[in-house]
Protein backbone atom coordinates (compact mmCIF):
# COMPACT_ATOMS: atom_id res chain seq x y z
CA UNK A 1 0.00 0.00 0.00
CA UNK A 2 0.96 3.28 -0.99
CA UNK A 3 1.08 5.79 2.02
CA UNK A 4 2.04 9.14 0.52
CA UNK A 5 2.20 9.94 -3.09
CA UNK A 6 3.14 13.15 -4.37
CA UNK A 7 1.72 13.75 -7.93
CA UNK A 8 3.27 16.65 -9.83
CA UNK A 9 3.48 19.09 -7.35
CA UNK A 10 5.17 22.18 -8.07
CA UNK A 11 5.97 25.01 -5.85
CA UNK A 12 7.16 28.84 -7.04
CA UNK A 13 7.75 31.56 -4.70
CA UNK A 14 7.11 34.51 -6.91
CA UNK A 15 9.50 34.28 -9.83
CA UNK A 16 11.79 31.56 -8.40
CA UNK A 17 10.73 27.99 -9.26
CA UNK A 18 11.41 26.29 -6.05
CA UNK A 19 9.95 22.48 -7.04
CA UNK A 20 8.67 22.04 -10.50
CA UNK A 21 6.69 18.50 -10.86
CA UNK A 22 8.08 16.19 -8.37
CA UNK A 23 5.99 12.89 -8.48
CA UNK A 24 6.65 9.84 -6.00
CA UNK A 25 5.15 7.09 -4.04
CA UNK A 26 6.13 5.90 -1.10
CA UNK A 27 5.48 2.38 0.06
CA UNK A 28 4.81 1.79 3.37
CA UNK A 29 7.18 0.99 5.95
CA UNK A 30 10.02 2.20 3.54
CA UNK A 31 12.93 4.43 4.56
CA UNK A 32 13.22 7.22 1.59
CA UNK A 33 16.19 9.23 1.32
CA UNK A 34 16.17 12.64 -0.26
CA UNK A 35 19.09 14.53 -1.29
CA UNK A 36 20.41 17.10 -3.52
CA UNK A 37 22.64 20.19 -3.24
CA UNK A 38 21.68 23.23 -0.98
CA UNK A 39 18.75 25.09 -2.30
CA UNK A 40 17.57 22.17 -4.32
CA UNK A 41 14.17 22.22 -2.45
CA UNK A 42 14.00 19.57 -0.29
CA UNK A 43 13.04 21.37 2.51
CA UNK A 44 10.42 23.10 0.59
CA UNK A 45 8.99 19.41 -0.92
CA UNK A 46 8.88 18.36 3.20
CA UNK A 47 6.99 21.86 3.68
CA UNK A 48 4.29 21.34 0.89
CA UNK A 49 3.79 17.51 2.01
CA UNK A 50 3.00 18.43 5.62
CA UNK A 51 1.18 21.61 4.95
CA UNK A 52 3.71 24.63 5.43
CA UNK A 53 2.48 25.60 1.81
CA UNK A 54 0.36 24.70 -0.40
CA UNK A 55 1.67 23.74 -3.98
CA UNK A 56 1.66 25.77 -6.57
CA UNK A 57 0.54 22.90 -8.70
CA UNK A 58 -0.26 19.05 -8.12
CA UNK A 59 -1.68 16.86 -5.49
CA UNK A 60 -0.52 14.98 -2.33
CA UNK A 61 -2.10 11.77 -1.34
CA UNK A 62 -1.47 10.32 2.39
CA UNK A 63 -3.13 7.23 3.33
CA UNK A 64 -5.33 7.28 0.37
CA UNK A 65 -6.97 10.83 0.73
CA UNK A 66 -6.09 14.03 -1.49
CA UNK A 67 -4.47 16.38 2.03
CA UNK A 68 -3.67 19.02 -0.77
CA UNK A 69 -3.65 22.33 0.87
CA UNK A 70 -4.36 21.25 4.91
CA UNK A 71 -2.87 22.93 7.62
CA UNK A 72 0.09 21.41 9.55
CA UNK A 73 -2.27 20.39 12.61
CA UNK A 74 -4.50 18.36 10.16
CA UNK A 75 -1.44 16.96 8.89
CA UNK A 76 0.01 15.61 12.63
CA UNK A 77 -3.85 14.75 13.29
CA UNK A 78 -4.04 12.49 10.04
CA UNK A 79 -0.49 10.92 11.19
CA UNK A 80 2.55 12.68 10.44
CA UNK A 81 5.10 13.93 12.30
CA UNK A 82 8.15 16.15 11.27
CA UNK A 83 11.37 17.36 12.61
CA UNK A 84 12.86 20.79 11.72
CA UNK A 85 15.97 21.71 10.17
CA UNK A 86 16.49 24.51 12.04
CA UNK A 87 15.31 22.82 15.32
CA UNK A 88 12.32 24.47 17.27
CA UNK A 89 12.26 24.23 20.82
CA UNK A 90 9.68 24.66 23.52
CA UNK A 91 12.47 26.75 25.27
CA UNK A 92 10.78 27.42 28.43
CA UNK A 93 8.97 23.77 28.80
CA UNK A 94 10.85 21.11 29.88
CA UNK A 95 11.54 18.50 27.86
CA UNK A 96 8.95 15.88 29.39
CA UNK A 97 6.30 18.83 28.49
CA UNK A 98 7.71 19.23 24.56
CA UNK A 99 6.95 15.49 24.52
CA UNK A 100 3.86 15.67 25.86
CA UNK A 101 2.89 18.24 23.57
CA UNK A 102 3.00 15.75 20.06
CA UNK A 103 1.62 12.57 22.00
CA UNK A 104 -1.51 15.18 23.22
CA UNK A 105 -1.78 17.12 20.01
CA UNK A 106 -0.56 14.27 17.28
CA UNK A 107 -2.83 11.79 15.82
CA UNK A 108 -3.99 9.55 18.58
CA UNK A 109 -4.85 12.86 20.92
CA UNK A 110 -3.77 11.33 24.50
CA UNK A 111 -5.01 13.04 27.64
CA UNK A 112 -2.24 14.22 29.52
CA UNK A 113 -1.52 11.24 32.09
CA UNK A 114 -1.38 8.99 29.13
CA UNK A 115 0.66 11.58 26.98
CA UNK A 116 3.26 11.45 30.21
CA UNK A 117 3.48 7.78 30.33
CA UNK A 118 4.36 7.79 26.02
CA UNK A 119 6.76 10.82 26.48
CA UNK A 120 8.73 8.57 29.27
CA UNK A 121 9.01 5.85 26.53
CA UNK A 122 10.23 7.92 23.83
CA UNK A 123 12.41 9.86 25.81
CA UNK A 124 13.66 6.54 27.04
CA UNK A 125 14.23 5.52 23.29
CA UNK A 126 16.24 9.00 22.03
CA UNK A 127 18.12 8.91 25.18
CA UNK A 128 16.87 11.57 26.90
CA UNK A 129 15.46 10.26 29.88
CA UNK A 130 17.64 11.65 32.17
CA UNK A 131 16.91 15.17 30.73
CA UNK A 132 13.24 15.11 31.34
CA UNK A 133 12.75 17.88 33.76
CA UNK A 134 15.56 20.13 32.27
CA UNK A 135 14.51 23.23 29.90
CA UNK A 136 14.12 22.05 26.67
CA UNK A 137 16.16 25.65 26.01
CA UNK A 138 19.12 24.42 28.15
CA UNK A 139 19.60 21.00 25.51
CA UNK A 140 22.79 21.09 23.42
CA UNK A 141 22.64 21.02 19.49
CA UNK A 142 22.52 17.34 19.74
CA UNK A 143 19.71 16.85 22.54
CA UNK A 144 17.42 19.34 20.62
CA UNK A 145 17.69 17.40 17.64
CA UNK A 146 16.66 14.39 19.23
CA UNK A 147 14.13 16.21 21.53
CA UNK A 148 12.61 16.98 17.72
CA UNK A 149 12.87 13.36 17.17
CA UNK A 150 11.32 12.42 20.58
CA UNK A 151 7.97 14.71 19.94
CA UNK A 152 7.36 13.47 15.83
CA UNK A 153 7.47 9.74 17.70
CA UNK A 154 5.19 10.59 20.76
CA UNK A 155 2.10 10.80 18.19
CA UNK A 156 2.71 7.36 16.68
CA UNK A 157 2.84 8.74 13.49
CA UNK A 158 2.47 6.42 10.31
CA UNK A 159 4.90 8.81 8.33
CA UNK A 160 7.96 10.82 9.70
CA UNK A 161 9.85 13.69 7.84
CA UNK A 162 13.39 13.80 9.19
CA UNK A 163 14.49 17.46 7.97
CA UNK A 164 18.65 17.07 8.65
CA UNK A 165 18.87 15.32 11.64
CA UNK A 166 22.80 13.98 11.15
CA UNK A 167 23.69 17.59 10.51
CA UNK A 168 25.70 19.45 13.44
CA UNK A 169 26.59 16.23 15.13
CA UNK A 170 29.89 14.82 15.81
CA UNK A 171 30.48 11.32 14.43
CA UNK A 172 29.34 9.16 17.98
CA UNK A 173 25.80 11.23 17.61
CA UNK A 174 25.73 10.29 13.98
CA UNK A 175 25.85 6.66 14.70
CA UNK A 176 23.70 6.65 17.94
CA UNK A 177 21.12 8.94 15.58
CA UNK A 178 21.30 6.52 12.50
CA UNK A 179 20.85 3.46 15.01
CA UNK A 180 17.65 5.39 16.40
CA UNK A 181 16.36 5.91 12.34
CA UNK A 182 16.61 2.22 12.17
CA UNK A 183 14.88 1.17 15.14
CA UNK A 184 12.08 3.48 14.38
CA UNK A 185 11.83 2.18 10.46
CA UNK A 186 11.15 -1.35 12.73
CA UNK A 187 7.97 -0.15 14.46
CA UNK A 188 7.03 -0.01 11.15
CA UNK A 189 6.75 3.96 10.37
CA UNK A 190 7.59 5.09 6.91
CA UNK A 191 10.55 7.61 6.89
CA UNK A 192 11.84 10.43 4.39
CA UNK A 193 14.52 11.42 5.61
CA UNK A 194 16.58 15.03 4.00
CA UNK A 195 20.49 14.29 4.18
CA UNK A 196 23.97 15.63 3.68
CA UNK A 197 26.00 12.65 5.25
CA UNK A 198 25.89 10.43 2.52
CA UNK A 199 27.43 7.19 3.86
CA UNK A 200 24.57 7.58 6.31
CA UNK A 201 21.98 8.36 3.83
CA UNK A 202 23.72 5.31 1.47
CA UNK A 203 23.34 3.07 4.45
CA UNK A 204 20.08 3.06 6.15
CA UNK A 205 17.25 4.15 2.49
CA UNK A 206 15.76 1.78 0.83
CA UNK A 207 15.46 3.89 -2.03
CA UNK A 208 16.99 7.58 -2.69
CA UNK A 209 15.71 10.60 -4.94
CA UNK A 210 17.46 13.01 -6.01
CA UNK A 211 16.45 16.77 -5.99
CA UNK A 212 18.65 19.76 -8.07
CA UNK A 213 17.32 22.76 -8.60
CA UNK A 214 13.67 22.27 -8.36
CA UNK A 215 13.87 19.36 -10.18
CA UNK A 216 13.40 15.62 -9.78
CA UNK A 217 16.94 14.44 -11.46
CA UNK A 218 17.22 10.27 -10.53
CA UNK A 219 15.46 8.35 -7.81
CA UNK A 220 16.20 4.37 -7.14
CA UNK A 221 18.37 2.43 -5.32
CA UNK A 222 21.25 3.65 -3.19
CA UNK A 223 23.59 2.13 -5.51
CA UNK A 224 22.05 3.31 -8.96
CA UNK A 225 21.72 6.37 -7.10
CA UNK A 226 25.71 6.84 -6.75
CA UNK A 227 26.55 5.09 -10.27
CA UNK A 228 24.18 7.66 -11.95
CA UNK A 229 26.31 10.44 -13.82
CA UNK A 230 23.26 12.86 -13.73
CA UNK A 231 23.84 12.63 -9.90
CA UNK A 232 27.60 13.11 -9.96
CA UNK A 233 27.37 16.31 -11.95
CA UNK A 234 25.09 17.85 -9.92
CA UNK A 235 27.05 17.14 -6.43
CA UNK A 236 30.38 17.15 -8.95
CA UNK A 237 30.03 19.35 -11.25
CA UNK A 238 30.03 18.42 -14.79
CA UNK A 239 32.19 14.83 -15.09
CA UNK A 240 32.88 14.97 -18.72
CA UNK A 241 34.14 18.65 -17.84
CA UNK A 242 38.17 17.01 -16.20
CA UNK A 243 38.39 14.86 -19.20
CA UNK A 244 37.56 17.30 -22.33
CA UNK A 245 39.85 19.84 -20.85
CA UNK A 246 42.48 16.70 -20.51
CA UNK A 247 41.33 15.98 -24.23
CA UNK A 248 41.93 20.04 -25.37
CA UNK A 249 45.01 20.40 -23.97
CA UNK A 250 46.56 18.40 -26.00
CA UNK B 1 -4.21 14.31 51.57
CA UNK B 2 -2.02 12.97 48.01
CA UNK B 3 -4.18 15.05 45.81
CA UNK B 4 -4.33 18.16 48.23
CA UNK B 5 -0.08 17.49 48.01
CA UNK B 6 -1.09 17.74 43.60
CA UNK B 7 -2.38 21.07 43.56
CA UNK B 8 -0.08 23.01 46.38
CA UNK B 9 0.55 25.59 43.78
CA UNK B 10 -3.66 26.49 43.44
CA UNK B 11 -3.71 26.05 47.42
CA UNK B 12 -0.85 28.52 48.12
CA UNK B 13 -3.07 31.31 45.51
CA UNK B 14 -6.08 31.09 47.56
CA UNK B 15 -4.78 30.95 50.38
CA UNK B 16 -2.44 34.48 49.87
CA UNK B 17 -5.84 36.32 48.07
CA UNK B 18 -7.22 35.16 51.65
CA UNK B 19 -4.47 36.64 53.55
CA UNK B 20 -4.49 39.88 50.91
CA UNK B 21 -8.57 40.23 51.87
CA UNK B 22 -8.52 38.88 56.05
CA UNK B 23 -7.57 42.15 57.20
CA UNK B 24 -10.98 44.21 56.77
CA UNK B 25 -13.54 41.70 56.92
CA UNK B 26 -11.97 41.26 60.50
CA UNK B 27 -11.63 44.73 61.09
CA UNK B 28 -14.75 45.93 59.56
CA UNK B 29 -12.78 48.98 58.39
CA UNK B 30 -14.76 50.37 55.72
CA UNK B 31 -11.26 52.41 54.65
CA UNK B 32 -9.24 49.78 54.36
CA UNK B 33 -11.94 47.52 52.58
CA UNK B 34 -12.30 49.82 49.51
CA UNK B 35 -8.17 49.33 49.43
CA UNK B 36 -8.12 45.56 48.96
CA UNK B 37 -11.41 45.79 46.67
CA UNK B 38 -9.38 47.47 44.59
CA UNK B 39 -6.99 45.14 44.85
CA UNK B 40 -9.01 41.92 43.75
CA UNK B 41 -10.37 44.10 41.46
CA UNK B 42 -6.76 43.62 39.95
CA UNK B 43 -5.86 40.13 40.89
CA UNK B 44 -8.59 39.29 38.74
CA UNK B 45 -8.11 41.65 35.71
CA UNK B 46 -4.35 40.53 35.99
CA UNK B 47 -4.85 36.95 35.88
CA UNK B 48 -7.21 36.97 33.00
CA UNK B 49 -4.82 38.77 31.20
CA UNK B 50 -2.16 36.22 32.43
CA UNK B 51 -4.13 33.62 30.42
CA UNK B 52 -3.69 35.41 27.20
CA UNK B 53 -0.38 36.70 28.10
CA UNK B 54 1.36 34.73 30.03
CA UNK B 55 0.31 31.56 28.79
CA UNK B 56 -0.14 32.32 24.98
CA UNK B 57 1.94 34.69 24.77
CA UNK B 58 -0.31 37.45 22.89
CA UNK B 59 -0.07 41.23 24.18
CA UNK B 60 -3.15 42.40 24.51
CA UNK B 61 -2.99 46.39 25.06
CA UNK B 62 -6.77 46.90 25.07
CA UNK B 63 -8.14 44.26 27.63
CA UNK B 64 -9.83 46.99 29.57
CA UNK B 65 -12.43 46.64 26.65
CA UNK B 66 -13.43 43.74 28.02
CA UNK B 67 -13.94 45.20 31.84
CA UNK B 68 -15.71 48.42 30.22
CA UNK B 69 -18.16 46.71 27.56
CA UNK B 70 -19.33 44.04 30.37
CA UNK B 71 -19.61 46.99 33.25
CA UNK B 72 -21.61 49.11 30.63
CA UNK B 73 -23.72 46.31 29.88
CA UNK B 74 -24.40 45.40 33.16
CA UNK B 75 -24.74 48.80 34.33
CA UNK B 76 -27.59 49.40 31.26
CA UNK B 77 -29.35 46.07 32.82
CA UNK B 78 -29.65 47.54 36.06
CA UNK B 79 -30.40 50.65 35.40
CA UNK B 80 -32.88 50.13 32.24
CA UNK B 81 -33.61 46.87 32.62
CA UNK B 82 -34.19 46.72 36.71
CA UNK B 83 -32.60 43.58 36.40
CA UNK B 84 -30.59 42.22 39.61
CA UNK B 85 -26.82 42.62 39.87
CA UNK B 86 -26.66 38.86 39.22
CA UNK B 87 -28.26 39.03 35.82
CA UNK B 88 -25.97 41.76 35.14
CA UNK B 89 -23.01 40.37 35.93
CA UNK B 90 -23.61 36.97 34.25
CA UNK B 91 -24.86 39.12 31.15
CA UNK B 92 -21.29 41.37 31.03
CA UNK B 93 -19.17 38.05 31.24
CA UNK B 94 -20.92 36.66 28.26
CA UNK B 95 -20.87 39.71 26.61
CA UNK B 96 -17.36 40.24 27.25
CA UNK B 97 -16.82 36.84 26.09
CA UNK B 98 -18.71 37.49 23.21
CA UNK B 99 -17.08 40.22 21.84
CA UNK B 100 -13.52 38.29 22.51
CA UNK B 101 -14.89 35.66 20.69
CA UNK B 102 -15.81 37.29 17.40
CA UNK B 103 -12.34 39.52 17.78
CA UNK B 104 -10.55 36.53 18.45
CA UNK B 105 -11.43 35.02 14.77
CA UNK B 106 -10.87 38.47 13.51
CA UNK B 107 -7.27 39.49 14.71
CA UNK B 108 -5.85 36.71 16.48
CA UNK B 109 -4.09 35.78 13.36
CA UNK B 110 -2.11 38.40 13.43
CA UNK B 111 1.11 37.90 15.52
CA UNK B 112 2.93 39.97 17.76
CA UNK B 113 3.57 43.93 17.64
CA UNK B 114 0.27 43.43 15.13
CA UNK B 115 -2.39 42.05 17.12
CA UNK B 116 -1.24 44.28 19.91
CA UNK B 117 -1.84 47.35 17.66
CA UNK B 118 -5.07 45.94 17.33
CA UNK B 119 -6.15 45.49 20.44
CA UNK B 120 -5.49 48.89 21.28
CA UNK B 121 -7.75 50.10 17.97
CA UNK B 122 -10.50 47.67 19.81
CA UNK B 123 -10.72 49.48 22.77
CA UNK B 124 -10.74 52.95 20.96
CA UNK B 125 -13.47 51.97 18.55
CA UNK B 126 -15.48 50.55 21.35
CA UNK B 127 -15.29 53.32 23.48
CA UNK B 128 -15.63 55.95 20.37
CA UNK B 129 -18.89 53.68 19.53
CA UNK B 130 -20.13 54.12 23.55
CA UNK B 131 -19.48 57.43 22.86
CA UNK B 132 -22.05 58.31 20.34
CA UNK B 133 -24.54 55.34 21.58
CA UNK B 134 -27.67 57.30 22.87
CA UNK B 135 -29.19 54.16 24.83
CA UNK B 136 -25.75 53.94 27.16
CA UNK B 137 -26.00 57.57 27.34
CA UNK B 138 -23.24 58.93 25.07
CA UNK B 139 -20.82 61.02 26.55
CA UNK B 140 -22.27 61.87 29.72
CA UNK B 141 -22.66 57.99 30.39
CA UNK B 142 -25.54 56.81 32.94
CA UNK B 143 -26.13 57.08 36.49
CA UNK B 144 -27.83 54.77 39.07
CA UNK B 145 -30.48 55.38 41.16
CA UNK B 146 -29.79 55.16 45.12
CA UNK B 147 -33.14 53.40 45.51
CA UNK B 148 -31.39 50.03 43.27
CA UNK B 149 -29.47 49.59 46.71
CA UNK B 150 -32.84 49.34 48.71
CA UNK B 151 -33.00 45.82 47.25
CA UNK B 152 -29.58 44.74 48.52
CA UNK B 153 -30.21 45.90 51.95
CA UNK B 154 -29.43 49.59 51.55
CA UNK B 155 -26.02 51.71 50.35
CA UNK B 156 -23.48 50.53 52.81
CA UNK B 157 -25.21 47.03 52.39
CA UNK B 158 -24.38 46.85 48.77
CA UNK B 159 -20.81 47.99 49.08
CA UNK B 160 -19.98 45.35 51.81
CA UNK B 161 -21.50 43.10 49.81
CA UNK B 162 -19.61 43.96 46.29
CA UNK B 163 -16.62 43.43 48.29
CA UNK B 164 -17.05 39.76 49.27
CA UNK B 165 -18.62 39.39 45.71
CA UNK B 166 -15.20 40.82 44.52
CA UNK B 167 -13.69 38.32 47.05
CA UNK B 168 -15.46 35.27 45.48
CA UNK B 169 -14.83 35.83 41.73
CA UNK B 170 -10.77 36.49 42.92
CA UNK B 171 -11.02 32.89 44.21
CA UNK B 172 -13.43 31.89 40.87
CA UNK B 173 -10.56 33.69 38.33
CA UNK B 174 -7.32 32.28 40.01
CA UNK B 175 -9.36 28.57 40.23
CA UNK B 176 -9.78 28.88 36.31
CA UNK B 177 -5.84 30.21 35.95
CA UNK B 178 -4.78 27.34 37.66
CA UNK B 179 -6.70 24.82 35.79
CA UNK B 180 -6.18 26.64 32.80
CA UNK B 181 -2.30 25.94 33.24
CA UNK B 182 -2.48 22.37 34.33
CA UNK B 183 -4.86 21.10 31.55
CA UNK B 184 -4.01 19.72 28.04
CA UNK B 185 -5.41 22.92 26.98
CA UNK B 186 -3.24 25.25 28.65
CA UNK B 187 -0.44 23.02 27.38
CA UNK B 188 -1.33 24.08 23.94
CA UNK B 189 -1.29 27.40 24.80
CA UNK B 190 2.04 27.28 26.76
CA UNK B 191 3.11 25.31 22.91
CA UNK B 192 1.67 28.38 20.83
CA UNK B 193 3.08 30.82 22.83
CA UNK B 194 6.74 29.04 22.58
CA UNK B 195 6.63 28.88 19.01
CA UNK B 196 3.38 28.33 16.97
CA UNK B 197 4.29 27.23 13.72
CA UNK B 198 5.89 24.59 15.55
CA UNK B 199 2.96 23.75 18.03
CA UNK B 200 0.30 23.81 14.59
CA UNK B 201 3.04 21.23 13.64
CA UNK B 202 3.04 19.21 16.16
CA UNK B 203 -1.26 19.31 15.83
CA UNK B 204 -2.12 22.26 18.20
CA UNK B 205 -5.55 23.71 16.26
CA UNK B 206 -3.73 27.06 16.98
CA UNK B 207 -6.60 29.57 15.95
CA UNK B 208 -8.74 27.66 17.52
CA UNK B 209 -6.99 27.21 21.09
CA UNK B 210 -5.78 31.30 20.83
CA UNK B 211 -9.41 32.08 20.33
CA UNK B 212 -10.41 30.59 23.42
CA UNK B 213 -7.40 31.82 25.31
CA UNK B 214 -8.95 35.57 24.30
CA UNK B 215 -12.51 34.43 25.76
CA UNK B 216 -11.87 32.95 29.45
CA UNK B 217 -9.31 35.83 29.49
CA UNK B 218 -12.45 38.31 28.98
CA UNK B 219 -15.22 36.65 30.95
CA UNK B 220 -13.87 37.47 34.23
CA UNK B 221 -12.89 41.27 33.26
CA UNK B 222 -16.44 41.67 31.82
CA UNK B 223 -18.00 40.28 35.28
CA UNK B 224 -16.00 42.38 37.53
CA UNK B 225 -16.93 45.60 34.93
CA UNK B 226 -20.37 45.10 35.68
CA UNK B 227 -19.92 44.61 39.88
CA UNK B 228 -17.88 47.83 39.86
CA UNK B 229 -19.58 50.07 38.45
CA UNK B 230 -22.98 48.95 40.39
CA UNK B 231 -21.01 49.93 43.30
CA UNK B 232 -19.70 53.22 41.56
CA UNK B 233 -23.42 54.15 40.86
CA UNK B 234 -22.65 55.19 37.78
CA UNK B 235 -20.65 54.97 34.31
CA UNK B 236 -19.07 57.11 31.74
CA UNK B 237 -16.97 56.31 28.88
CA UNK B 238 -13.40 57.54 30.37
CA UNK B 239 -13.80 55.31 33.53
CA UNK B 240 -14.87 52.39 31.18
CA UNK B 241 -12.24 52.35 28.24
CA UNK B 242 -9.15 53.55 30.42
CA UNK B 243 -6.04 52.81 28.22
CA UNK B 244 -2.94 53.35 30.71
CA UNK B 245 -5.21 50.68 32.87
CA UNK B 246 -4.87 48.14 30.26
CA UNK B 247 -0.79 48.90 30.61
CA UNK B 248 -0.85 48.75 34.13
CA UNK B 249 -2.56 45.38 34.14
CA UNK B 250 0.28 44.21 31.78
CA UNK B 251 2.58 46.07 34.42
CA UNK B 252 1.29 43.80 37.01
CA UNK B 253 1.32 40.70 35.18
CA UNK B 254 5.28 40.94 34.21
CA UNK B 255 5.81 42.33 37.67
CA UNK B 256 4.54 38.92 39.90
CA UNK B 257 5.55 36.73 36.67
CA UNK B 258 3.74 35.81 33.31
CA UNK B 259 3.03 32.21 32.66
CA UNK B 260 2.22 31.94 36.35
CA UNK B 261 -0.58 31.07 38.65
CA UNK B 262 0.88 33.22 41.48
CA UNK B 263 2.87 35.49 39.87
CA UNK B 264 -0.27 38.13 37.97
CA UNK B 265 -1.47 37.94 42.36
CA UNK B 266 1.51 39.09 43.72
CA UNK B 267 2.14 41.41 41.08
CA UNK B 268 -1.02 42.67 41.35
CA UNK B 269 -1.24 43.57 45.00
CA UNK B 270 2.00 44.48 45.14
CA UNK B 271 1.03 47.20 42.01
CA UNK B 272 -1.58 48.32 43.76
CA UNK B 273 0.18 48.78 47.43
CA UNK B 274 2.63 50.93 45.14
CA UNK B 275 0.28 53.03 43.22
CA UNK B 276 -1.52 54.05 46.61
CA UNK B 277 1.49 54.71 48.15
CA UNK B 278 2.63 56.94 44.80
CA UNK B 279 -0.80 58.58 44.39
CA UNK B 280 -1.22 59.76 47.98
CA UNK B 281 3.02 61.35 47.95
CA UNK B 282 3.00 64.93 46.95
CA UNK B 283 6.03 64.33 44.81
CA UNK B 284 4.81 61.07 42.97
CA UNK B 285 1.20 62.12 42.61
CA UNK B 286 1.25 63.39 38.91
CA UNK B 287 3.80 60.93 37.69
CA UNK B 288 2.66 58.04 39.29
CA UNK B 289 2.05 56.13 35.73
CA UNK B 290 5.78 57.16 34.23
CA UNK B 291 6.88 55.40 37.23
CA UNK B 292 4.54 52.33 36.26
CA UNK B 293 6.54 52.91 32.61
CA UNK B 294 9.79 53.08 34.40
CA UNK B 295 8.92 49.52 36.68
CA UNK B 296 8.15 47.87 33.21
CA UNK B 297 11.44 49.19 31.75
CA UNK B 298 13.36 47.50 34.26
CA UNK B 299 11.39 44.26 34.34
CA UNK B 300 11.42 43.57 30.80
CA UNK B 301 15.38 44.81 31.40
CA UNK B 302 16.40 42.79 34.10
CA UNK B 303 13.32 40.14 35.47
CA UNK B 304 11.82 39.18 32.45
CA UNK B 305 10.04 36.15 33.70
CA UNK B 306 9.07 38.55 36.99
CA UNK B 307 9.09 38.02 40.72
CA UNK B 308 7.58 34.12 40.62
CA UNK B 309 9.37 33.15 37.32
CA UNK B 310 12.66 34.78 38.98
CA UNK B 311 11.98 32.57 41.87
CA UNK B 312 11.32 29.46 40.22
CA UNK B 313 14.36 29.64 38.71
CA UNK B 314 16.29 30.11 41.51
CA UNK B 315 14.63 27.71 43.66
CA UNK B 316 13.79 24.61 41.68
CA UNK B 317 12.73 22.93 44.61
CA UNK B 318 10.17 25.70 44.86
CA UNK B 319 8.09 25.08 41.96
CA UNK B 320 5.59 22.36 43.55
CA UNK B 321 4.42 25.42 45.84
CA UNK B 322 4.92 28.86 43.43
CA UNK B 323 3.15 27.62 40.40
Amino acid sequence: MMILQVQGVSKNFGGLQALSNVTFDLPEGQILGLIGPNGAGKTTLFNVINGVYTPSEGRVIFRGKDVTGQKTYHMAHAGMARTHQIVKPLNDLTVMENVMVGACFGRESHNLKKARQIAEEVLDFVGLAERAEQLAGSLNVGQKKRLEMARALASHPYLLLLDEVLAGLNPSEIAHMVDIVRRIREQGITIIMIEHVMHAIMNVSDRILVLDYGQQIAEGSPEEISQNPKVIEAYLGDPKLAERLMEGGE
Amino acid sequence: MKTLKNHLGLITSLVIVILIAIAPIVSGNAASREVVFTILRAIVLASSLNILLGYTGYVSFGHIVFFGFGGYVGFYLITAQGQSLWVAMLAGGLVSGLLAYLLGKAILRLRGAYFALATIGVNEAVRAFINNFEPFGGPTGMTMNFSVYQEYGGAMKALEMSFYIMLVLALLVIVLSYVVRTSKFGLGLLAIREDEDAAEVMGVVAPDAKTWAFVLSAIFPGMVGALFFFKNGSVEPLDAFPLHTSIEMIVMVMLGGQGTVLGPILGAAGYQRMRGLLVTSPIFKNIQLAVSGGLLLLIVLFVPAGVIGWARQRWPKLRRVLQ
